[in-house]
Order: C-alpha cells, then sequence, then structure tokens
C-alpha cells in the first residue's frame, strides 16, 4: 500500500528516478501479466501447430461436420427413437438424455435416502445410530467405479436367467436382464391425470401466495403445503374416475428366453443407478447431520417457549436454519453424482461419455469429441452455481 | 457436623432397570414406543441378512483351493484370492522379480507410517522422502545392481495405484497453492487465467481428462515423440488433483485475518517474503486436514485408469475374472478389493480427524 503511495506522487521530477520499474510493483505486475500471456500463448500456438500437422498428416477431418453423418452403431436404452441410421448429432443427444435420465432419478432418490440415513445417524436409537455411522464410512472409503462393477456383477453372476427369474411380488420380476415390472396400459385417462397434477401444483403455487400475503396482512397462517399435497391426490384421483377408473394391467409375461411386455430396467442403468445413490447418500447423510447439529438447542428450545408446536417448530425455525447450511454442499454433492455418472462407461450403459468415446473411434475426431464431453459437463457445473449463486443472494436478503 | 457411624449407614443400590445392561438397553434402545419399534426393525433386518452372508463367507466358503473345487460348494470361493494373488498385486511384473515392487510398496508404507508422527515433521523428512523415492524408482525399473529392467508398461497393480494417488499429490500440491495465489492475486491477467483452470477443471469429471490424455494428448505432441502412457495418466491426474487442492488452499488464505498482511507490509517485506514467511505457513496449517481428504479421494480416484486400460488394482482384478477358469467369482474378487481400498481409505479419514482435533489449537 505505501510504496505504491510513494511512487504515484504528483510530483514525476522528484521520486521515479529514484525508483527503477523493476521495483515499482505497478510496472512490475504489468511485465509479470505480459510475461503469462505470451507463455500460454506461445504454448497454445506450439500445441495447435503440432495438432494441426498430425491432423493433415493422419487425415483427420476436423471440425463438427461428422455430427451430420450417419453414426451406425446401435444404443441399447433411449428415451427417444434412435436406429443406427441416424446421425452422431441424433446419437450424441440420446446419450446426454441417458445422462439426464439417470442423474435426475439418482438425485431424487439420492436426496431422499441420505436424509433418511442423516437423521438416523442422529437418532437416539444406539443400533440405529451405529448402524448408519457403519454405512457411511463403507461407502465412503471405497471407490464409487469398484461399487459400480460390484453391483453389475451382482446384477450379471448372482440374478437367476428370465426363465427362473425371481418374483418378489406380483407383476416384479428380477434377473440378470434386468428388473421388469407391469405398468398400467396405456389410456387416454393417464395423460388427464398428468394434466390434473400440474394444474394442482400450479393452484397450490397459487395458494401459498395468497397465504404469504394473508398472514403478511392478518397474522393467520394457511396451510398451504398440506392443501397442495391433498389437491395433488385428489385431483388426479378425479381424473382417473372421470375416465372410468380404467384398471388394464401391462404384466410381462416370459415368453421364450425373455420377457414381453411391462417396463424392463436394464442391468446397466439399474447397477449404475444404484451405485451412485448408495455412494453419494453416504456424503449427502454427513451433510444433512452437519446441517441438522448446526441448529442450536436453543432455537427448538425458544421456539417451544413461544408456543409453537413440534410441527411448527420444525417447519418455522429448524428447517428455514439448517437448510442454508444444508443446501449449498447439497448441489455440489448432486453435481458430483452427475460428473460421477460418466462411470457409465465403464459398466456399457450409454451415457453420454460412452456415446461420445464411441464416436471418437468411429471418426477418429479426438478433439471435437473431449471438447463436447468437456462442454456439456462444463454447462451442467455453470447451471449449477448460476442456481447457487441465486440461492444464496436469496439466503442473504433474509439474514439479518 | 457428626456423621453417623459408617456401618449404620444404609446403601441403597439404584434400581436395576436404571444402571447395567438392562438400564443401557432401556436408555439407548427401548427410550419410547417408536424405537423400540425401530430397534426390532433393525434386528429383523440384520437377522434376515447377517447369517445367510456370515454363512456364504466363512462356513461354506472354501479358501484355497484349485478353480474345480469352487463348482460344487454353495459358499464363498475365496481361492481366487490367494490363487491369483501376486497377479492381483503385481500385474504384469515380471514373475522372479515381485520381491521388487513388495520391497518398494513396504518402503513406501513405513515411510508413511513414519510421517504420521507430526514430531517427525522437519526438513530431515522430505530428505528421507526423496532418498526413499529414489530408492523405490530404483527398485521399480531396475537396470543397476544385476535387476533387470522393467519399463514403465508393465508397472501394474497395486504399485501402480499407488504411485499414480502418491505423485499425484505431491505434484498437485506445489502447482494447487501456486493455482491459490494467483486465484488471490491483484493482476487481472493471472488471475483470470488462474479462475478459468480452476473453474473448468472443477467442472469436468477426471474422466473427460483421462480421455484427453490418451486419445487427444499424442495429437499435441510433435512428430515422433511419445510419451509414456502411465506418465500422460499420471499428469492428468496431478492436473485434476491441483485444481482441487487450489480450492482447499484458497480456503486457508481467506481465513488469515488482514492484519497478517498489513503486518508483513509494515515490517517491509515483499510479496514472496510475505507469503513463504507469514501467510503460507499459517494457512496451510489449516487446510492439513482437508488436504488428507483431498489425498484420499485422489487414491479412490486412480481406479478410473481401468477406463483408458491402465493396468492398475483393479484391471489386474478384472482380467483374472475374464480368465475362464475363474469367471463367476466376481463378488468375492471385489469384495476383497474393497477390504484392500477401505483399509487404506479409513485409516487416511481417521487421520484426518485426528489431525484435526490435534491442530485446533485455537488462534
Amino acid at each position: 500500500m505505501s510504496s505504491q503511495e510513494l511512487n504515484n506522487t504528483s510530483d514525476p521530477g522528484l521520486q521515479p528516478s529514484a525508483v527503477p520499474f523493476w521495483r515499482d510493483p505497478d510496472k512490475r505486475a504489468i511485465v509479470f501479466q505480459v510475461v503469462a500471456l505470451l507463455l500460454v500463448a506461445f504454448v497454445s500456438y506450439y500445441l495447435f501447430s503440432n495438432t494441426q500437422a498430425n491432423l493433415e498428416r493422419q487425415s483427420i477431418a476436423t471440425g463438427f461436420g461428422f455430427m451430420e453423418k450417419e453414426a451406425g452403431f446401435e444404443i441399447g436404452e433411449s428415451i427417444v427413437e434412435y436406429s443406427a441410421a441416424d446421425t452422431y448429432a441424433d446419437a450424441l443427444l440420446v446419450g446426454a438424455l441417458n445422462t439426464i435420465k439417470v442423474s435426475f432419478i439418482g438425485i431424487i432418490l439420492t436426496t431422499i435416502l441420505g436424509t433418511i440415513i442423516g437423521i438416523s445417524r442422529l437418532s437416539s436409537n444406539w443400533l440405529l445410530s451405529k448402524l448408519a455411522a457403519g454405512y457411511i464410512e463403507l461407502m465412503q472409503n471405497i471407490p464409487i467405479l469398484l461399487q459400480l462393477f460390484f453391483w453389475y456383477a451382482i446384477f450379471y453372476e448372482s440374478f437367476p436367467s428370465p426363465r427362473q427369474a425371481l418374483n418378489p411380488f406380483g407383476g416384479v420380476f428380477l434377473c440378470n436382464r434386468g428388473l421388469i415390472f407391469g405398468v398400467p396400459e396405456t389410456h387416454a385417462a393417464h395423460a388427464a391425470m398428468g394434466w390434473a397434477f400440474v394444474i394442482a401444483l400450479a393452484v397450490g403455487w397459487g395458494l401459498n401466495r395468497w397465504g404469504r400475503q394473508r398472514q403478511a396482512r392478518t397474522g393467520q397462517m394457511f396451510p398451504a403445503v398440506r392443501v397442495t399435497l391433498a389437491l395433488s391426490v385428489v385431483l388426479p384421483l378425479l381424473a382417473w374416475f372421470a375416465y372410468g377408473a380404467p384398471t388394464a394391467m401391462d404384466i410381462p409375461e416370459l415368453s421364450g428366453f425373455n420377457f414381453k411386455g411391462g417396463v424392463t430396467v436394464s442391468p446397466e442403468f439399474s447397477a449404475l443407478l444404484l451405485g451412485l445413490v448408495l455412494y453419494t447418500a453416504a456424503f449427502v447423510a454427513e451433510i444433512v447431520r452437519a446441517g441438522i447439529q448446526s441448529v442450536g438447542r436453543g432455537q427448538v428450545e425458544a421456539a417451544m417457549a413461544v408456543g409453537l408446536r413440534p410441527g411448527q417448530v420444525l417447519h418455522l425455525v429448524v428447517l428455514p436454519q439448517a437448510l442454508r447450511v444444508i443446501i449449498p454442499p447439497l448441489t455440489s454433492q448432486m453435481l458430483n453424482l452427475t460428473k460421477n455418472s460418466s462411470l457409465a462407461i465403464a459398466i456399457g450403459y450409454a451415457d453420454f461419455v460412452a456415446v461420445t468415446n464411441t464416436t471418437i473411434n468411429q471418426t477418429g475426431q479426438a478433439i471435437e469429441g473431449v471438447a463436447l464431453i468437456m462442454l456439456v459437463y462444463l454447462f451442467f457445473s455453470l447451471s449449477t452455481s448460476v442456481f447457487m449463486n441465486w440461492y444464496n443472494k436469496k439466503m442473504a436478503l433474509v439474514e439479518r | 457436623m457428626t456423621n453417623p457411624p459408617v456401618s449404620n449407614r444404609e446403601y441403597l443400590k439404584p434400581p436395576i432397570t436404571e444402571v447395567g445392561v438392562i438400564g443401557w438397553l432401556r436408555g439407548n434402545l427401548f427410550n419410547s414406543w417408536f424405537n423400540s419399534l425401530l430397534t426390532i426393525a433393525v434386528l429383523i433386518l440384520l437377522w434376515q441378512i447377517v447369517p445367510p452372508f456370515f454363512s456364504w463367507a466363512f462356513i461354506d466358503s472354501v479358501w484355497n483351493t484349485p478353480a474345480e473345487a469352487c463348482r460344487d460348494i454353495e459358499g464363498a470361493c475365496w481361492s481366487i484370492i490367494p490363487q491369483n494373488i501376486s497377479f492381483i498385486l503385481f500385474g504384469f511384473f515380471p514373475d522372479g522379480d515381485q520381491w521388487r515392487p513388495g520391497l518398494a510398496m513396504a518402503l513406501m508404507l513405513g515411510l508413511v507410517i513414519f510421517s504420521r508422527n507430526r514430531k517427525h515433521w522437519k526438513k530431515s523428512l522430505g530428505v528421507y522422502w526423496t532418498i526413499g523415492l529414489i530408492v523405490m524408482g530404483t527398485l521399480m525399473y531396475g537396470g543397476v545392481f544385476g535387476m533387470q529392467v522393467v519399463e514403465t508398461a508393465r508397472w501394474s497393480g497395486l504399485p501402480l495405484t499407488f504411485m499414480l494417488a502418491l505423485f499425484g499429490m505431491v505434484a498437485a500440491y506445489p502447482l494447487g497453492v501456486f493455482l491459490a495465489l494467483g486465484r488471490q492475486s491483484r493482476m487481472p491477467a493471472i488471475k483470470t487465467l488462474c479462475v478459468v483452470y480452476i473453474e473448468m477443471i472443477r467442472g469436468v469429471p477426471l474422466i473427460s481428462l483421462l480421455f484427453m490424455s490418451s486419445v487427444m494428448f499424442p495429437l499435441f505432441l510433435p512428430e515422433g515423440v511419445t510419451i509414456d502412457k502411465v506418465l500422460r495418466a499420471q499428469v492428468a491426474i496431478i492436473l485434476f488433483t491441483a485444481a482441487y487442492i487450489a480450492e482447499v488452499v484458497r480456503g486457508g488464505l481467506q481465513a488469515m485475518p488482514r492484519g497478517q498482511f498489513e503486518a508483513a507490509d509494515s515490517i517491509g517485506l515483499n510479496y514472496s517474503q510475505t507469503m513463504r514467511l507469514i501467510i503460507l505457513p499459517q494457512a496451510l496449517k489449516i487446510v492439513i486436514p482437508p488436504s488428507v481428504g483431498i489425498l484420499l479421494s485422489a487414491f479412490k480416484d486412480t481406479s478410473l485408469v481401468v477406463i483408458i486400460a491402465l493396468y492398475d488394482v483393479l484391471k489386474t482384478t478384472k482380467v483374472t475374472l475374464s480368465n475362464p477358469k475363474w469367471t463367476g467369482y466376481s463378488t468375492e474378487a471385489y469384495i476383497f478389493l474393497a477390504v484392500l481400498y477401505f483399509i487404506c481409505c479409513y485409516a487416511m479419514s481417521n487421520y484426518s480427524r485426528k489431525l484435526e482435533k490435534e491442530l485446533h489449537t485455537g488462534r
């Protein structure tokens, strides 16, 4: 600080001549930065020119032109229609959707399981608490990839063939082709039920706003959450009855060596989902435990002293404070789960990385492929940090 | 004040339901109807899982037999481990010379155990490690004292896992510290470079960096120059770990009170003196426990090199399992590996917790 002020003195003739430029932090900073930038530029140019020469010599095409070409490989499972005759762009889209599918379901299940284990860890029941602690310790200290291999091996080696499939309860079969279960036959009622559910959520959102405004005006509370929950069950049920309450089920049946009908969850997807959920849940459990413990005992006692009921204590006092501690590390765990889902390639689930890898092997365009992988995951990370910034700002407003 | 004679004093024992086994059970397992229900549910669950697992793993199992003996038993075939142990642990290292990686690992383990004690954290420790690493490298590579040369391509199994983790950490630490300092810098260009690097690496999965090292990096090099595959993966792990270390170190730097910088300024220290003598010794002390955490995840992450076909301990196990003689015993082999990883990781995380307690001296 002081040296800078000395150098920036208004009298040009007096001080600067006494300080040579390598002693002047401001000028030295400029030199450092120019050197750093030049170094980066030089290394980039060197690598770029090497790459250019190599690509020319091996006659590998550059650019993203390959996206329009026919992919020519099948993908095991896909949400959208896909065949080998489609383009690489379609294949990559299928891969990205598969990544989103496993991450989305994984995030929901992980949050639920992690919360349960985290609360169990704090339970006054010694057995349950120790069991949860053992689970957390075990899962955190074994590499996720080994766990994925383990679950995949269980599916492939320990489960019987479809003919001797395990049948834990009606319409559900477990065999080395995956998990197969019955679903209701498609009916117009289902679309209506979906819309009814969306409407229930929208109404609930409106009720919540109105309830809070009314509370600000009159001080009376409105049980918006409970009403929304009730609505989201009742409205779809009404829609179902309105369409004549269809109950036909699509039950899987053994035909030849495999099942027909029902919904099949592939062993690859099941093993990946199971591994990711069990692994990440251990970390989430620790976060939930720390979050709940961060709310002081005095907070709960004070809330009870002013006469709140136990449900209100949890809802109005404990949770808002615990969530502020829980949400930021929780989001980073969710991001970890998404990044770890790239290990799908090791057990043959066609996620984005696996499809891109096949594309690289077929076209030889490694640079474009790796760049695509990085871009997609950076997109996930950056959107998460945008959310986090928004959340932190929102929380900061609540703070006094 | 007169005490009554001792012999007359009535000793009332505490009620039997409050102390001893019964008291403990009442207090910890059956203190409410809900907890009693939970306890019973957990016990039923354990009863369903533990005895069958126990008889599978210990009673109906075989421990050291040829593969044929495993075909007609109900329980676990642990034989896969002792029968293939040298390949699982040392991979393609020449058969007669496997004492060399064994000795190198023992040396490393000894050094790690020696370094656990904080009394040994002196300059001499660095010297020991340097000598140790040179000896280990010589043992692995050979070429002197009549040991045959073993190319790095044949380094595999557990030594490779340990090497990737150890060098990943040792080389990533200084890089991470520089990145963290760069991120805190007042020079906009340096700061931007560091922020972009850290955020980009932390935003992508390790597997994409490993892909980069295995399929993309050869394109970067001039014609005729090749870099060893193991080394490329090692560099990818170092670059990846450095970004995470940078964030941990940044936490330590931000925890430094402003007064420390100002005091250093006021006694006329320049930037590098301030950092070297005042800031980093304190900041790095704070971040030792989370750094062990990073080492732990780096160790677990080395298993990812399986995907780019390096023969770490997970890959050698998979190769063993692909031998038709031993196909179908994955569960046993993976449980063995899990125990191996668990012991290493548990020791590290325990140590990190212990350090946290010891170093939490307050300021």
